[in-house]
């Protein structure tokens, strides 16, 4: 791959303020800023523009949309916070608008800063005293170690799986060359190349899936960590069905049919949120079920907004009371679910009984729905937005990072299966394909915190056999 | 007893290939120079395989003799078959491997160190290292336990007493440190080929607190060549246009009758042999101790590990032209000498053959080598170098480029000049040495080409343009060798500028041509490096359609088309190499206190004291540092640089 040594981020908290300020910094800085910022006339003038002068204009993608209205600032090496040649854009501070402009930034040649890289390059560049250097090490080290597990914690499961699989087949055909050109009297290419293209054709269809579901946010799991909960049967699964757009979850009308937890990760106008299916709650003697229950309590605990789901055609219950608790100090919002099913408790009803219950939460929205008829989903949405843009619900900073970093590794490792697939269709020779196979196996090792180290010589000896 | 008391420079133990390469280097370079081998008749010993190169391998019999050694000259004087590897790939993996008549092969490297000035050659076994305390000079470590205190060589004796009193030592011991021969339940207490091993020698190294280490390898069986039946095999012959190893040999004085080699394949019944006898294998009873490569697995491993194969190649290679002597490349073995024989016959043309020497595996004490400074000094002992299979590699090309190292940068070392440390993207001898040094190596090392990062850049093609200007630099080529090379660079230069600025039109002679040699028509302009790059075109095939060419070398016509068609990727590695070029450039203090950096993980700071790297860049490769590691030490660094300059500006 190319090395990358500009870097980006975005360096103002990611909450919603009334700015947001990207960060561009390196020696392609004023390029990179340069292809996204335009003038109201539509021109490109970064290059040539005055150090330190507040430039008025747009932030536009590829294709020349506008992304947003904003300031931008060129400040010329040595004279930024990190010394180096800097591009600030100033826009309007929303995340979304923030995360858009960033991901620009970085297609336009720019890469993600790893933590602290900023304030390292400050330092490196003698712009921060000797005094912070102690701290700046502090901060590289335990932001690298919250990113990696957050990574880990968020990548458990599936899309692990997924990449590993990807790996493994990469570096045995990485290996196979090497095998091949170390050893070319014991194995032989021949036929090979044809082999190769169905392969690399493979790979690139398997990972521009990933890029695709990267886009909806179930690889990017940022933000905001969300549970259902509710008893038994009240349409919880539904929910999560029409959230996420297919049938994931069994609905029936049996009670219980939930019986373990189920996790999606969507895309609601732009705002990731990573929702939580848990098994309904209630007294039971079923074990399994007992089990999900529990889950569902402690899933509850690490919410960022909790969802309760009721039943409005049948009467609130104890049961009702015990899994109010759960959100006690929680975002919240209350759905009174299965409303053309006629209506035993009203929205006044169920605000008396969570006074009772909860007497310091009175802000709790309460929403009329019914999913059968998908009526009420629309308030709901808006009832979400709001609460994410008033900065009510966040999701966690670090965790948007590390999931863009997945996203950029992604992209590269799909570059690099596509510099394979030409040198192939170019008709170079086999030892050139090993090059990016290479690049691709190192990217998809970053989205799962795997280094390289002496892979391949491991998978040559273990799955060739080699010569004298 | 009167001891005799000589007093010289250098003196090099062991005189295999990278003993050989050591002391010519510092000879060359004028120092009093002594190599000492337990028999002078075993001088560049191939003690295994009868050939020099191959894949890699082939690459650094090329860097060093760009550098100035001596292996390339040796073996194009004495081959007897040559052939350029992967020919069909890409030019970065073309390898030479040329197949040698052994006896000549030594015969002649002893010519050379004979009659080499300043070189002295000593029939001797070298029993103890002299040396004194550093203390208080440099000494680092302030240890109480003397063998851990910094140290500095001054002198080595041999079994008779004799004391040679000198400024640096190099080991070059290869597998004779306590060697020990199997072969079946039948051990011997020697060297490769029956030679004497050296059983003193670790004790001393042991008092000097440098850890030591058992490592094997092994050979297989020669054959009577009047005993096997060649018609069974496929010949192999050698290339009909044979390219010589050294850029000092003329291509034409090396164009000779050659000889073949034999390809024949072991069978299910040679596996089931191998199979009833394997609790007869020293290896599988649990009797050797030193690990083994995987990458030449005797064949009774590669029965059990790849028990699916059904068939594995066998190569009978010619030891040499003046004997009957076959080797029996793909099956070393270390079973016993009955079960050798018949497994060997059970293979087709060898169902009569006559074993002249037995298979066996051979262990030897050598050291893990991130005890050393990239320089090949070890870090806690002043003078004191060691190259090849002592430093737990194999290969007769991995030892000689160890050894021209090692050899240089004692002599540099020597004469207060500055040391020669190549680094991954300039060489492979770059990379066998960073990963030695490095890495956490468990077996035999041998070079490959997937261990060169930047491949591209390090063919065997253009060694000379890479490393040849260094080799001046140090004093091992003439002032008339490294004025061809600029001659040449020149050459280069100026055909590939030519062929980028000059245009050809869309006119009909040249689509003409292009149509002649089914190449599309051009719809615009182009340059002939243009044309070129296409994959159905060459330098040579365009000369039609350009007719102000030069008559030019063929060697400088093979780096311009080089250059020309595989640009877009050679650009791209040479832009990771400027990245990695300023990781290696940010150098670690010596005396740097890893317990200070607070912020580094228990695991990167213990990695990092046991290796103390010299650079930025050997820090990050080191397993278990990791990337936030390497910027918390960048930071310590920048910190530490200043407080010591604000010191200075103080005083």
């Amino acid at each position: 791959m190319f090395v990358k040594n500009t870097i980006a981020a975005i360096a103002t908290g990611l909450t919603d303020s009334g700015i947001g300020i990207i960060r561009i910094s390196g020696p392609d800085a004023v390029n990179v800023g340069d292809r996204l910022f335009r003038t109201p006339s539509g021109r490109s003038v970064l290059k040539t523009a005055e150090s330190h002068m507040m430039l008025y204009g747009t932030v536009v993608d590829e294709e020349g949309t506008v992304v947003d209205e904003v300031m931008a600032v060129v400040m010329r090496a040595p004279r930024s916070f990190t010394g180096e040649d800097t591009v600030e854009i100033q826009c309007h501070g929303g995340v979304l608008v923030m995360r858009k402009i960033l991901q620009v930034s970085l297609r336009c040649g720019a890469r993600l800063a790893e933590p602290g890289e900023f304030t390292k390059r400050a330092f490196l560049n003698g712009k921060i005293d000797l005094a912070r250097a102690e701290a700046v090490m502090d901060v590289i080290q335990s932001q690298n170690e919250y990113a990696l597990s957050a990574s880990v914690k968020q990548l458990r499961g599936k899309l692990s799986e997924v990449i590993k699989k990807l790996r493994e087949e990469i570096l045995y055909e990485i290996a196979f060359i090497e095998a091949a050109l170390d050893d070319p009297e014991h194995i032989s290419l021949e036929g090979y190349r044809e082999r190769l293209y169905e392969k690399i054709n493979d790979l690139l269809n398997r990972t521009e899936s990933l890029l695709k579901t990267a886009g909806k946010g179930k690889i990017v799991r940022e933000g905001i960590t969300t549970v259902i909960l509710g008893k038994p049967n009240v349409g919880k699964s539904s929910l999560l069905n029409l959230l996420v757009g297919e049938e994931k979850a069994i609905v029936t009308d049996i009670p219980g049919t939930t019986r373990d937890v189920l996790e999606e990760y969507i895309d609601l106008h732009g705002i990731g949120f990573h929702v939580i299916d848990t098994a309904g709650i209630r007294d039971t003697e079923d074990k399994v079920e007992k089990i999900g229950v529990m889950k569902a309590g402690e899933y509850a605990k690490e919410a960022d907004l909790i969802i309760y789901v009721t039943d409005s055609s049948v009467e609130l219950d104890e049961n009702d009371r015990k899994i109010l608790s759960f959100i006690e100090k929680k975002h919240a919002i209350v759905l009174l679910n299965k409303s053309d099913l006629g209506t035993k408790v009203s929205e006044e009803e169920f605000r008396n009984f969570l006074r009772d219950v909860l007497p310091e939460r009175k802000d709790i929205p309460i929403i009329r729905t019914s999913f059968t008829e998908e009526q009420g989903l629309e308030a709901f949405e808006e009832t979400v937005r709001e609460m994410f843009f008033q900065g009510e619900i966040s999701g966690n900073n670090e965790i948007l990072i590390t999931n863009m970093r997945h996203r950029e590794a992604l992209q590269n490792a799909f570059e690099s299966l596509c510099l394979v697939k030409k040198s192939i269709e170019d008709g170079m020779e086999e030892d050139f394909y090993s090059i990016d196979l290479m690049g691709a196996y190192t990217e998809f090792g970053k989205i799962i915190g795997e280094e390289v180290g002496d892979d391949v010589v491991e998978e040559i000896f273990s799955k060739f056999c080699m010569g004298k | 007893m009167a001891e005799i008391h000589e007093k010289v420079d250098v003196c090099v133990i062991g005189a295999g290939h990278a003993g050989c390469e050591a002391a010519l280097a510092c000879a060359r370079l004028g120092l009093e120079t002594v190599i000492f081998t337990v028999s002078v008749d075993s001088i560049a010993l191939m003690p295994c395989n009868p050939n020099i190169g191959g894949s890699s391998k082939g690459h650094l019999v090329r860097e060093l003799d760009a550098l100035g050694g001596e292996m390339g000259k040796n073996i194009d004087k004495t081959f007897i078959q040559s052939k350029m590897l992967n020919i069909s790939k890409g030019p970065a993996v073309h390898s030479l491997r040329a197949q040698a008549d052994k006896a000549d092969y030594s015969r002649e490297m002893r010519k050379v160190l004979e009659n080499q000035d300043h070189l002295t050659i000593k029939q001797a076994e070298v029993c103890d290292l002299l040396w004194q305390d550093l203390c208080g000079e440099i000494d680092r470590t302030e240890s109480k336990d003397p063998s851990q205190r910094d140290k500095k060589i001054i002198g080595v004796k041999t079994f008779t007493g004799t004391v040679y009193e000198c400024k640096a030592v190099i080991l070059c011991t290869g597998t004779y440190l306590r060697a020990r021969c199997l072969c079946g339940e039948s051990i011997t207490y020697t060297g490769p080929n029956g030679l004497q091993a050296a059983n003193y020698l670790t004790d001393s190294l042991k008092k000097m607190g440098i850890e030591l280490r058992r490592f094997k390898t092994g050979t297989p069986a020669r054959m009577d060549g009047r005993t096997i039946d060649y018609s069974k095999m496929e010949e192999q012959f050698g290339d009909e246009r044979i390219v010589p190893f050294s850029f000092s040999t003329d291509p034409d004085s090396v164009q000779k009758e050659q000889v073949s080699c034999w390809l024949t394949y072991t069978n299910e019944e040679t596996h089931s042999v191998i199979r009833a006898n394997l609790d007869r294998s020293p290896i599988y009873a649990g009797i050797i101790e030193g690990t083994g490569p995987r990458y030449c697995p005797s064949i009774e491993d590669k029965v059990v590990r790849f028990a699916e194969k059904e068939r594995h190649q066998v190569f009978l290679e010619p030891e040499g032209l003046h004997t009957n002597e076959m080797y029996v490349g793909g099956m070393s073995s270390s079973l016993p000498e009955d079960v050798q024989l018949a497994m060997y016959r059970t293979v087709p043309g060898l169902e009569h053959c006559k074993i002249v020497k037995n298979a066996y595996a051979i262990e030897y004490d050598c050291i893990n080598a991130r005890q050393l400074y990239p320089t090949l000094e070890f870090k806690t002992v002043k003078g004191l170098f060691s190259a090849g299979q002592f430093n737990g590699s194999s290969g007769y090309e991995e030892a000689a480029s160890q050894g021209l190292i090692a050899g240089i940068n004692a002599a540099m070392w020597i004469l207060g000049k500055k040391q020669l440390v190549l680094d991954r993207s300039e060489s492979y001898i770059g990379v066998l040495i960073d990963d030695l040094v490095t890495k956490d190596n468990r077996e035999p090392y041998r070079m490959m080409t997937s261990r060169a990062e930047y491949r591209l850049l390090l063919r065997q093609d253009n060694a000379d343009l890479r490393l040849r200007k260094k080799g001046y630099e140090v004093g091992l080529i003439c002032q008339k060798q490294y004025e061809e090379l600029l001659e040449k660079e020149k050459l280069i230069h100026d055909e590939v500028k030519r062929l980028k600025d000059t245009f050809v039109g869309a006119n009909q002679e040249i689509q003409s041509f292009l149509a002649s040699v089914e190449s599309s028509p051009l719809k615009t302009a182009v340059s002939l490096a243009e044309l070129i790059c296409r994959p159905e075109l060459s330098y040579t095939s365009i000369a039609p359609i350009d007719p102000d060419r030069k008559p030019l070398p063929e060697q400088v016509i093979e780096q311009v088309e080089i250059e020309i068609k595989y640009e877009g990727y050679i650009l791209r590695q040479q832009r990771q190499v400027e990245q990695f070029k300023k990781m290696e450039k940010k150098k670690i203090p010596e005396n740097i206190d890893y317990d200070d950096i607070r912020s580094l993980r228990i695991e990167a700071r213990q990695k990092l004291k046991l290796f103390r790297p010299v650079s930025i860049g050997q820090a990050s490769r080191i397993s278990g540092v990791s990337p936030a590691d390497i910027s918390v030490l960048l930071v310590y660094l920048e910190h530490y640089l200043r407080d010591k300059k604000e010191t200075v500006d103080e005083k």
